[in-house]
């Protein structure tokens, strides 16, 4: 059965970003603001200016690498089941993470997240089945902003069962993080062969690891907790304008990153992911909405896939204040080619406003697309055989197929079937129920599905273990007491 | 083993198996369970079922429509049984439905009279391009309450009047409300025609019909 998907460079324009990529990072080197980096470097065979802090990597450096970086792995549920497969062609969605604002529905304006806010998130995250993995989608502001990170993954463990994508604000924070999930996990093994979360680790642009994430990057590598390469060219401000030389950049960037990660512990799980932007050359800024910034996001999931790697993206984002017609055309667009490239993990659901600002609303909306969009890359299946003889012959000339067990055995397959949210009802019956807009539909959705969040499988020894741990946190940065976890 | 049989009948409708649900029925009677039984405990908690879960979303109009098909399969065994023991269940309405003269378009009509039928009315569908005598013939021979009427084409709906026109000279204006229906048909053409309703699709339909004789 044929698959629907897009590719959008020709596989000889695929080896030359590669093989200029790897050009770059003999010359002018990638810039590496981590010690421990510089020694793996160094003794590894890469040629090293500690001074000036580069490092020049050679080819063959990165093969090796190459070599050893899994093709694919599982995340794993808070129960132990899998429930991502990053590889191949699967696509899954999560939502979008870090927001600092959230979009308040019965203000219309945008606010600072608080503890209850994103308690509620993760909860209607667990209930909404076309999202297959949670993030830590919020920042906050009810907690010292030194544990800001941790605390966003402390209050997830509580309520969800799904994987989590997540990341480190600090150096000290990432050993905080992976405390709670060795003991969310059992121990340090079961972290490692049944991982629950990915973290996000961002090169900046051009050509720099900064001393934190290089630092996660390698302690995500020592434990064996998969990383999430977000490489985030702005094409025309911090990378050439063209689209092919910014996804050349991205790949400059993201191949040092795997061979630090590499170095650190060959064979740990690792994923060709990002976020770019083509820049917006009359506001300056870095619109998702752009056709541009999809055409990047897929040009590198294209070259990451050549390389056999698990890929990720960050799409399905709307550069939209209010949810309106713009917000839902650019995170339909978005989301629409990240799943026809076949990007594993996409991430970018219930985001506006580029990536600051998150909306219950949004998210339930954004779940409709995402059914719309998984169901168009399922494509279209053979079902029986003969595919429509028997059938047709049997019904001749008449137009019941409604009434025929043919159409109840199959059309629950056949069809995604959109919640309350999407309206295909008449006139009549949209004016029966109240006339009511998109959002102010998924506003109804959003309160009916709360109501149906199953309860959390975590037990109430591991909810005070990771309490005790994120509350030493608090209090080495002056806080006292975290705020009292919502029902 | 009774209240197996009723259960199982009932599952029949719920589980969209219109031969199970016949079979069940001729079992059921072979073995002497009393027709308005099969009916009352058997059937219609199936449809009841099947109804609601089409309000929860659970269910679509083609599970609806296989569990309406096993309902009339089994009514047509049970009918002439209670008949036999001069008993009659009460029907929310007799309805008398049809596509006009000169459209041959059928799906929705069928939908509503399916929809109807499946919430208690009586209902005899005479299919597409039906003429005006037709429909007036059918009333006077069934003492129908509610007639339905499709059109699909400007062309065509025109008929919908000439329909009520012959009601009037008929003489059964007064006997039967009058429902209209189809893409082109709107609130304003109803008035216009003098109908007493129209509907947008199956559910309106249904929620309409039962608004007129009264039992909504």
């Amino acid at each position: 059965m044929l698959r629907p998907k897009l590719n959008v460079l020709d596989e000889s324009l695929v080896r030359q970003m590669i093989d200029e990529a790897l050009q770059l990072l003999v010359d002018p080197g990638v810039r590496v603001h981590n010690d421990e980096a510089l020694r793996l470097l160094d003794e590894g065979g890469a040629h090293v200016d500690a001074d000036r802090q580069v490092a020049y990597i050679p080819e063959h450096l990165v093969w090796d690498a190459l070599s050893t970086t899994p093709k694919s792995f599982h995340l794993y549920d808070l129960t132990g089941a899998a429930a991502v497969h990053y590889g191949g062609d699967e696509v899954h969605f999560d939502p979008g993470s870090a927001a600092i604002f959230i979009l308040d529905y019965q203000t219309g304006k945008q606010r600072s997240p608080v503890t209850a806010d994103f308690v509620k998130f993760v909860k209607l995250v667990e209930t909404l089945p076309q999202l297959d993995a949670q993030s830590t989608a919020m920042v906050c502001a009810d907690v010292a902003e030194e544990i800001g990170d941790l605390y966003r993954l402390y209050l997830a463990l509580n309520f969800m069962r799904k994987p989590i994508i997540t990341g480190a604000f600090r150096k000290d924070t990432w050993w905080v993080m992976k405390e709670m999930l060795t003991a969310v996990a059992g121990g340090a093994a079961g972290l490692a062969s049944r991982p629950l979360t990915v973290f996000d680790v961002c090169p900046s642009p051009p050509l720099l690891w900064s001393d934190l994430t290089c630092q996660n990057l390698i302690d995500c590598a020592r434990a064996g907790i998969p990383a999430e390469l977000v490489s985030m060219p702005l094409s025309g401000a911090t990378s050439p304008v063209t689209l092919a030389a910014a996804i050349t950049q991205h790949a400059a960037e993201s191949l040092s990153g795997i061979v630090i990660h590499q170095l650190s512990n060959a064979g740990a799980p690792i994923v060709w992911g990002g976020s770019p932007a083509a820049f917006d050359m009359r506001e300056g800024t870095t619109p998702m909405g752009a056709a541009e910034t999809w055409l990047i996001d897929a040009g590198y999931v294209q070259v990451g896939k050549s390389l056999g790697l698990p890929t990720h993206v960050y799409m399905g984002m709307s550069d939209a204040k209010v949810l309106d017609a713009q917000c839902g055309l650019e995170s339909m667009g978005g989301a629409l080619m990240a799943a026809l490239c076949g990007a594993n993990m996409v991430s970018g659901a219930g985001m506006l406003d580029f990536e600051s600002c998150q909306s219950f609303e949004k998210l339930v909306i954004d779940a409709e697309i995402i059914g719309l969009v998984k169901r168009t890359i399922e494509g279209v299946a053979v079902r029986e055989q003969p595919i429509a003889l028997e059938i047709m012959r049997q019904m001749g000339h008449r137009a019941d197929y409604l009434a025929h067990p043919h159409t109840r055995k199959w059309f629950r397959k056949e069809l995604y079937i959109p919640s309350d949210v999407i309206d295909r009802g008449s006139l009549d019956a949209w004016e029966m129920k109240g006339s009511k807009s998109t959002v102010e539909r998924a506003h109804d959705r959003v309160n009916a599905l709360l109501l149906k969040y199953p309860p959390s499988p975590l037990s109430s020894e591991l909810r005070d273990e990771i309490r005790q741990i994120a509350t030493r946190a608090a209090r080495q940065f002056g806080m006292e007491e975290l705020p009292t976890l919502p029902e | 083993m009774t209240q197996d049989i009723f259960t199982q009948l009932t599952n029949s409708l719920v589980d969209g198996d219109p031969d199970a649900a016949l079979e069940l029925t001729q079992q059921a009677l072979a073995s002497g369970v009393e027709p308005m039984a099969i009916i009352r405990q058997g059937l219609m908690p199936g449809m009841d079922i099947v109804g609601q879960k089409f309000a929860e979303g659970e269910y679509f109009l083609p599970d609806l429509i296989i569990a309406a098909d096993g309902m009339k399969k089994a009514m047509d065994l049970l009918e002439p049984e209670l008949r036999a023991r001069q008993q009659s269940i009460e029907s929310a309405g007799i309805v008398v439905i049809g596509t006009v003269k000169g459209d041959i378009h059928e799906i929705g009509k069928s939908l509503v009279a399916t929809m109807l039928s499946a919430n208690g009315f009586t209902v005899y569908d005479l299919g597409v391009d039906v003429s005006k005598d037709r429909f007036i013939a059918k009333i006077k021979e069934t003492g129908a309450n509610i007639l339905g009427m499709s059109a699909l084409l400007t062309t065509t709906m025109t008929q919908q009047r000439e329909v009520i026109k012959a009601l009037d000279e008929a003489g059964l204006r007064k006997q039967v409300k009058v429902m209209v229906g189809g893409a082109p048909v709107t609130k304003s053409w109803a008035e216009e025609i003098g109908a007493d309703d129209y509907a947008e699709d199956a559910m309106g339909a249904v929620h309409k019909a039962k608004k007129l004789v009264g039992k909504a």
